[in-house]
């Protein structure tokens, strides 16, 4: 492979752009769809205090979950975190802080950020504790809750594959968050288990298009899932 | 057959050819057990797929492919996967026709808390709240009662709302119970149940249209 654009590079170079303090954006839906290779050297670089921005908190020794019983999230923005037990007892004993956001809200919030906008309008969460402290707008006679956009510092992507230029492909449900995090960040990230060269992938069938895409590092290594 | 199997088996009843439904995890996922083969039904699970299939078996089982409970799965014939943010959008915009889900408490006026107990585990909302508040119909499927025996249908919720005024019928294990302007109406009730065990177990009015069906499975 050519690496044209010089977007292909290892996991150490990349491991330049996640440390300590830093907001990450990690894909992935009880851990399907996160990056194992990416995840793994995180821990081993043990990057500390990171507010992560995530789904859920991944399952009981797979993606998130580790980084968080490792003490190494300060903060957690994500919908649920109840496969994870513990990460629901470093929340209850207030080791970690916890901004719980309703899924499909959050998905947009980062769509949102991702696209250059300044919020959406939704009706979820309406009459419920998520409207506590934000902001009611009225349109046409219809109340709505002004959620805020989310970016990060850096995005954490797992592809099925991808090209030189960083033209992404998924697989199923490990789809997911992916091509919505890969739009939002300063640096995206993407792990990729299969590279190619430019013009390799139909244009067709392109999810996220390489623009969005700074570095493409090989995915490796499998996770242990616990209910495979 | 088991009460649980009876009450999925008539939540399974709610669900129309053609139709795109959502089942939460636990007891109403088991509602896709008991939809017959001939109706054509989009399961959405809301970690992006539509047209969720029979659970995979162990040589079916694919690390990329799993439902919103994390179990592995297949899909029907003319499935389609897409991600999170388009799953929500689908779900939003009124393409869900039907959510069926569990609950801690519903109030007569539908209000629905299904998410957190105060005081207790806060495993988070999930997508419950995006469901609950935006799927065009949603139903409830629980137990009448909680495990100490005290009343889920009530006049007003006392945990945290998922969403209010949402729920239109409630299935228990003693009967089907709608939420109307006037509050609870008991429609149908479960053989060897009656109205009136199910008022008391109540804490809320509880009118009964004339001649309630009686449910035999």
């Amino acid at each position: 492979m050519e690496n044209k654009l010089g977007k292909i590079k290892t996991v150490e170079e990349a491991m330049k752009y996640i440390n300590d303090g830093c907001t990450v954006m990690m894909a992935g839906f009880g851990a399907i769809g996160t990056s194992y290779v990416l995840c793994q050297a995180i821990y081993e670089k043990n990057v500390q205090d990171m507010t992560v921005i995530s789904l859920d908190a991944g399952d009981v020794g797979v993606g998130l979950d580790n980084l968080v019983c490792n003490r190494q999230c300060r903060k957690l923005i994500t919908s649920h975190i109840g496969f994870t037990k513990g990460c629901v007892d470093l929340y209850n004993a207030g080791e970690l802080e916890v901004e719980f956001s309703p899924q499909g809200t959050l998905a947009e919030r980062v769509r949102a950020g991702g696209s250059g906008l300044g919020g959406f309008l939704t009706e979820v969460g309406l009459n419920t504790i998520i409207e506590e402290g934000k902001r009611k707008i009225t349109v046409d006679e219809k109340e709505y809750i002004l959620e805020k956009p989310l970016t990060a510092d850096v995005a954490i992507i797992l592809a099925e594959k991808a090209d030189e230029y960083g033209n992404l492909v998924y697989s199923k449900t490990a789809r997911g968050m992916n091509p919505v995090m890969a739009k939002a960040a300063k640096t995206t990230i993407a792990a990729a288990k299969e590279i190619v060269a430019a013009g390799s992938i139909d244009p067709e069938e392109v999810v996220t298009p390489g623009a969005y895409v700074d570095i493409i590092v090989q995915e490796r290594g499998e996770w242990n899932w616990p209910w495979m | 057959m088991d009460v649980k199997e009876k009450m999925v088996k008539r939540a399974a009843e709610e669900i129309q050819s053609g139709n795109v439904v959502n089942l939460g995890v636990g007891l109403p996922q088991k509602v896709a057990n008991y939809v017959p083969e001939d109706k054509i039904v989009f399961l959405h699970a809301e970690n992006g797929v539509l047209g969720v299939g029979h659970a995979a078996s162990d040589d079916e089982k694919d690390p990329d492919l799993v439902d919103s409970g994390d179990i592995p799965i297949t899909v029907i014939p003319g499935a389609a996967y897409f991600d999170s943010a388009e799953s929500f959008s689908l779900v939003r915009s009124g393409r869900l026709d039907i959510t069926i889900l569990g609950a801690l408490e519903i109030a007569e006026n539908g209000d629905l808390a299904n998410w957190m107990i105060p005081g207790g585990t806060v495993p988070g909302m999930g997508g419950a709240m995006d469901l609950a508040r935006m799927a065009k119909r949603v139903i409830v499927v629980t137990m009448h009662t909680d495990k100490k025996g005290n009343p889920k249908l009530k006049k007003k919720c006392t945990f945290p709302l998922t969403a209010d005024h949402c729920v239109s019928r409630i299935i228990t294990d003693l009967g089907v119970i709608d939420i109307t302007h006037e509050g609870f109406e008991l429609t149908e009730i479960f053989e060897g149940h009656s109205a009136a065990e199910i008022a008391e177990k109540t804490d809320a009015r509880l009118t009964v249209v004339a001649n309630p069906k009686i449910i035999c499975y």
